[in-house]
Order: structure tokens, then sequence, then C-alpha cells
């Protein structure tokens, strides 16, 4: 019972670990259609500027951070990487906005490179790893049937629902969300109506990258940081792709739907799957697997995703 | 381009090398001997070295090394320790009369990087002999490289066995991973009296999963069992199932032999799990930035390694002391092995009678008895160096010799 309990809220805390990232594919895909390779190094500036931010007020040191520490380089970090996505987007993206979508792609994978690498020099972040735990106890908030619920896990999944909650508000509750879904849905149309488009496509990068600066941050806090150009970025935004994509790309709800179902697979399902196959070890070792075989799966029987809407080519 | 003025200076620095090669040459041929004769080893071939005619310019060394990537702190460690030593040994007039020089390519920590680097200095720089890896993955993208151009390859530091069978031109310094199981697994079983071990390793590499498979197996036979095997892939730290499954098993000790970059992330997330049994490791865990990614949940635990910094031998206290006045750092194992692997290098040409790879080949399998930072060791028929390992705990976050292990 207590195992359950456990595996339960690691799933749930890695779920919305993963939908923080998700939902800024999702946004950028449903308003753009173009996929933003450099969204999972959003996310990994993210989680490092947090680092850099933090450090520079000090509080790094054990027991040196203030109460408002954490929530003030949340703000701040989130504020610097939107800016960075706006700035991405008018610099990189807007000039190939009438472009073919594979050149944009294309681009995207550029700008993924540059930060990468900009972000290994010294001058940035530098490569060696780097722990930003210091900045936040993990304490023990409750214990319920012997199960710990720490600080990290609490807060991922409370600011992943306050922060899917307040974006889903937004896109279907508030004026700028109905121009959002405006160009979206036609993007001429909808500036033939008066709707400012560059506007709506900022504020769609801006609103995203700041979700994935909140990722890196929680991310940072999990696992701590690799350098900019390590793999494990890059698998990180794979499997919030694959959770968007799961979830129906372009859909706010599925990319929630959609983390949760690879953090399920990934946490749940491998706890189970490879305690019951304890006398084979493959089965456990093919975690990565399992997420990708629902990504398959998944496109299988729903190409749309989860929540996503059919739709048929005109031809 | 200016092809006059270019051709001038080409000339002018051409004759002044030679001049200056000429000039040390003529003024260390009497150090060189004294050194052939001092070292005692080999001593068949060293007297042909003094009738080999002096060649030109400098001898060059390459090293491939993982100056950035994940584990850089391994590269940057050794190359550090390798210019130390070719800068002391220039100082005292080089190898054969001739001044050594380092040329250093970063491979990245990836393999297809290796194995261009290895190309670019043998091709490209003229590298008489090649320097590296640390990582096992690394030095064995690189290793059929420099045995396929015949150029002797000095692996400082890459534990698993499969290393050196790659050909005859491939050597180590460093214990290999089945000595390094069976050392943690006597530490494990005789120190710590523990029954019942779980494992944790990085499936992605082959270093840590070789000395999985070297731990268990020394383990078992020394009577103990094996509660659980778990594996992550490196980067992915995402493992709280595979914690949990460790928790629930409760072992006396984890053995965790993967790479510090994720050690220190999966410890304080073992703490963090509740699980409270020490944790092990191997020599991928040496890195001053373990303890400050790990912070307090560091300490008490364990790691087997070629050296500890505050061994009470004279070789290590005056190495020790010169790594910090050079660097203002404490050199880690990897800085004592890099700095190994060069004077075994430097020993060797010197007994060869010429640099040509068969030559050196041949003098670096006939090391014995070379007494470097890292203990005296020899090297045996599989080009693999033979010593003893000792035992580093943390306390405080800094290193402390726990015991030295012999075979």
């Amino acid at each position: 019972m207590s195992d359950l309990l456990q595996t339960t809220i690691n799933t749930l805390a890695v779920g919305g670990l993963y939908a923080l990232i998700a939902l800024g594919y999702t946004l950028v895909y449903g308003i753009l259609r173009f996929i933003n390779f450099a969204h999972s190094d959003i996310v990994a500036w993210g989680g490092w500027l947090a680092l850099t931010v933090a450090s520079s007020f000090g509080w790094l040191v054990a027991g040196a951070a203030p109460v408002f520490a954490m929530p003030a380089v949340l703000l701040i970090t989130m504020a610097i990487c939107a800016l960075m996505g706006v700035s991405i987007e008018f610099l990189a993206y807007r000039p190939l906005r009438k472009a073919p979508r594979l050149n944009v792609l294309i681009t995207a994978i550029g700008v993924s490179l540059f930060l990468q690498n900009v972000g290994l020099l010294d001058k940035f972040f530098g490569n060696r790893p780097k722990g930003i735990s210091a900045l936040l106890a993990n304490d023990v908030l409750v214990t319920v049937a012997g199960v710990e619920l720490r600080l990290f896990d609490a807060m991922t999944i409370v600011l992943a629902i306050v922060l899917v909650v307040v974006l889903e508000r937004l896109v279907y509750g508030t004026k700028m969300g109905r121009a959002m879904r405006a160009v979206s849905f036609d993007e001429r149309t909808a500036s033939l109506m008066g709707i400012n488009v560059n506007v709506v496509v900022s504020l769609t990068f801006a609103i995203g990258s700041a979700l994935a600066a909140a990722g890196g941050l929680l991310f940072a806090f999990r696992n701590d940081l690799r350098q900019t150009a390590d793999a494990s970025w890059v698998l990180l935004g794979l499997k919030a792709f694959v959770a968007a994509v799961v979830g129906g790309i372009g859909n706010v709800r599925g990319a929630a739907a959609g983390a949760l179902l690879i953090a399920f697979v990934e946490v749940f399902v491998h706890r189970y799957i490879s305690a019951l196959f304890s006398g084979t070890q493959w089965v456990a070792q093919l975690q990565d697997v399992y997420v990708f075989a629902i990504l398959i799966l998944v496109l299988m029987f729903r190409p749309s995703g989860l929540l996503g809407k059919a739709t048929v080519e005109k031809v | 381009m200016d092809l006059r003025g270019w051709l001038d200076t080409t000339v002018c620095k051409a004759s002044l090398a030679l001049i200056a090669v000429a000039a040390i040459a003529g003024c260390n041929n009497m150090g060189a001997e004294k050194k052939a004769n001092g070292s005692g080893a080999g001593s068949a071939t060293g007297s042909a070295g003094a009738t080999v005619k002096p060649e030109t310019g400098p001898i060059v060394i390459g090293h491939f090394a993982s100056m950035t990537g994940a584990q850089a702190t391994f590269g940057i460690s050794t190359d550090r320790a390798i210019r130390l030593a070719v800068k002391e040994r220039n100082a005292k007039g080089g190898v054969k009369g001739r001044q050594v020089e380092v040329v250093t390519i970063d491979d990245a920590g990836k393999q297809t990087e290796a194995a261009t680097a290895v190309t670019r200095l043998i091709n490209d720089s003229n590298a008489v002999a090649i320097l590296g890896e640390v990582a096992s993955s690394l030095s064995l993208a690189g290793g059929p490289i420099a045995q396929k151009a015949g150029v002797p390859m000095v692996s400082p530091s890459s534990t698993n066995p499969d290393v050196t069978d790659v050909g005859d031109y491939i050597f180590r310094v460093c214990f290999l991973d089945d000595f390094q199981g069976w050392v943690v697994a006597k530490f494990a079983f005789d120190n710590l009296k523990a029954k019942k071990v779980a494992i944790l390793y990085d499936q992605s590499q082959a270093y840590s999963s070789g000395l999985a498979d070297f731990f268990e197996k020394a383990f078992k036979q020394m009577g103990g069992t094996i509660a659980t095997r778990q594996a992550y892939t490196g980067g992915n730290l995402e493992i709280s199932s595979q914690l949990q499954q460790i928790k629930n098993a409760n072992p006396d000790a984890i053995f965790l032999p993967g790479y510090y970059s994720d050690a220190g992330t999966i410890i304080r997330k073992a703490r963090e799990a509740g699980i409270k049994a020490v944790f092990l490791g191997g020599d991928g865990w040496d890195s001053e930035e373990l303890p400050k990614i790990a912070g307090d949940a560091i300490n008490g635990n364990y790691f087997a390694n070629h050296y500890a910094p505050e061994e009470p031998r004279p070789e290590v206290k005056d190495f020790v002391e010169k790594y910090r006045k050079e660097y203002s750092s404490t050199a880690d194992g990897l800085a004592a092995l890099g700095y190994d692997a060069a004077l075994v290098l430097f020993d060797a040409m010197e007994r060869a009678p010429s640099l040509k790879g068969a030559d050196l080949r041949d003098a670096l399998a006939a090391t014995k008895n070379f007494t470097g930072v890292t203990g005296t060791f020899s090297i045996d028929k599989n080009r693999n160096a033979q010593k003893s390992a000792v035992i580093v705990e943390y306390k405080d976050g800094k290193q402390i010799m726990a015991a030295r292990i012999e075979k």
C-alpha cells in the first residue's frame, strides 16, 4: 500500500515536470504548426539561469537562502526565458514565417545547437555538472502510512497543476486566448479581422518559454544540472514532445494528459513490471523504450493523439 | 600571402630550430645516458638509443581527452598532470635530447569524436605516441585507430578489460575492473561486514556494467548475496522506480559503479527516498564535483581509487605539492594516473632504440617495477599494469584514505 502511494507520488511529480515542458511544444505547434526543437534548450537554460540567479544572490550556500528565494528565482528565471523565447522567435523564426515549414524546422535545430554550445562556454554556464538543491531544503511535508511527501515532489505537482489551469483559463477564457485560437485556426483570416498576429506569436513564445523555465528549475531541483549540450536535455525534451504528441499536439489539456501517461509508463509501469520480472533484467532495462512504445501505440490507433481532433486534409 | 616573405621566415625559423636542437642534443647526451642507466629496467634495449641520429624538432605526444562534456573534469585533470610531467621533463632536457610537446584534442566525451581525435593526432600532428582516454568506452573507440596506424597508445585510467585487448600497441597504467570489482567486494565483505548488497549501474557505460559484473562475481564468491540489481541510463536520473526497489530490498550496502556526474545526484536522491545503506563506488567517483553535487549526502560513503592524496609516500607528497603549486587544487586519482602514464611513456621512449611505433611498443611492454605516484607496477604480458588499490572515504566532504587493498 505504502509502496503504491510512493509510486503514485513519483508518477505525478514526473508527470508534472513533463507537462510543463510539453505545453511549450504544444502551444507553438498549435499556433505556428512547427516543432520548436530549441524548446528543450530553453528548459536547460532555464535550469542554468536559475542557478546563476540564485548564486549571484549568494543563495546557494546551505542555509543562506531566505524563504522568498525560491519564488524570486522562479519568477526572474521565467521572465528571462520568456524574453529569450520572444527574441528567438523574432530573430530566427519570424523572417521565415512565409517560408516552407522545413526551413523553420532546420532553423530550430540550428538555434538548438547554438544555445547548447553557447551555454557550454565558461563565460556562461561551463561544462561541469552543478547542483541547485542548497537553494531550498527538500524537507518532508507530511508522512502518510510510512510514505514521506517531500517538498520538491509536492512543489512540482502543485506548480504544474496551477500553471496548466492558468494557461487553460488564458487560452479559453480571455480575449487574448481567443486571438491565439483564431490565429491557430487561420492566420490570414485572423489578421484580416484585426488580430495582430505578431503580438500573438510573441506572446505564445513568451508563455511557452516561461513554462519551460519553470520546468528547468524543477528539473534542476530533482536531478541537478548537466551542461547544456548534454544528451539528457535532448531526451527530456523528446519525452515532453512525445507527451505533447500522445495527448494531441496543439491541445493544452492533451499535453497534460500525455505527460501523465508518459510518466505513468516510465515510473509506475516500470516499477511493477520490473518487480514482476525481477529474474530477467532486460525487462527493467528497457525503461526508455516503453515510453516510445506508447507513442507508437497511440499513433497507430489515434493518429491525432488522445485528446486531439481528427482533421481531414483537404486536397 | 607574400611568398617571398613566407619563405624567408620559414627558412630562418628552420635554421634557427636546427641550431637550437643541435645545441640541446649536444648538451643533453650525457644527461640522457645517465637517465638510461638510472632507470635500470629494460637495459637490453637502453644502450641502442645513443646510436640513433638525432631528428629535428620536438617529440609530439598526442592526448585525446574529454576536456568538455559530462565527464570534463576527467580530461582536464589528466591533461594538467600530463602537461606538468612534460614541463618537468623538458626542464631536465626532454627525451633523447629532444623537447617533448603535447597536443591535446578534445573528444567532448563522445565516441565518434574520440576516433576522430586519434586520427587527427596521428595524421595531422604526427604524434609518436598517444595518451588517453579516461572513459573505457572512449579508449575502445580510439584504440583501434592507434593500433591500425602502429602508434602506441597508453591509457592512463581506462579500467575495462577490453581496452588493451584491442591490440599489441595498446597499454595502460591503471588496474583493471575485475580487480577493482574484487577490491570493492572485499572491502564491503571484510571491512564493512556487508552480506547483502544492491547494485545500481549505468547501462550505457561499458565501465559501469563491467564493474557491476565483476563486483557481483567476486562478492558472491566471498559468500555475499546480491539483494537486487538495477540499471539506469546515464543522464536520465528519473530513477525513483529503481530506488524504491532498492529500498524494498533493504541491502547492507549499495554498489554504484557510475561516473561522478550521475553518482552525486543519485546518492542525494537515494537519501531523500529514505535509503540509509552506505554507497560504494569505483574510481569514476573521483572528482571534486561529487561532494558539491551530493552535499551532505556524500559523507560516509566509500570508493575504490588509484591513489589517495594524503598517502605518506615521497612520490605522492612530491606530486601533490607540485600539482598544487601549478594549478592550486588537489590532484585527483586521474591526475595521478595521467602523470604516471606520461612518466612511463618517457621511460619507454628513453629506452627504445628509436621512436618508431614497433620499438616504442616493445620498450613499453618491457616496463618493470616502475615506481610512480600510484604505486610500483610492471606491465604484464596483456599490456596491463599490475598494482594495488586504495579505498577512499568521504568525511565532511573530504576524501580520507580508508584502506589499501593488495591483490
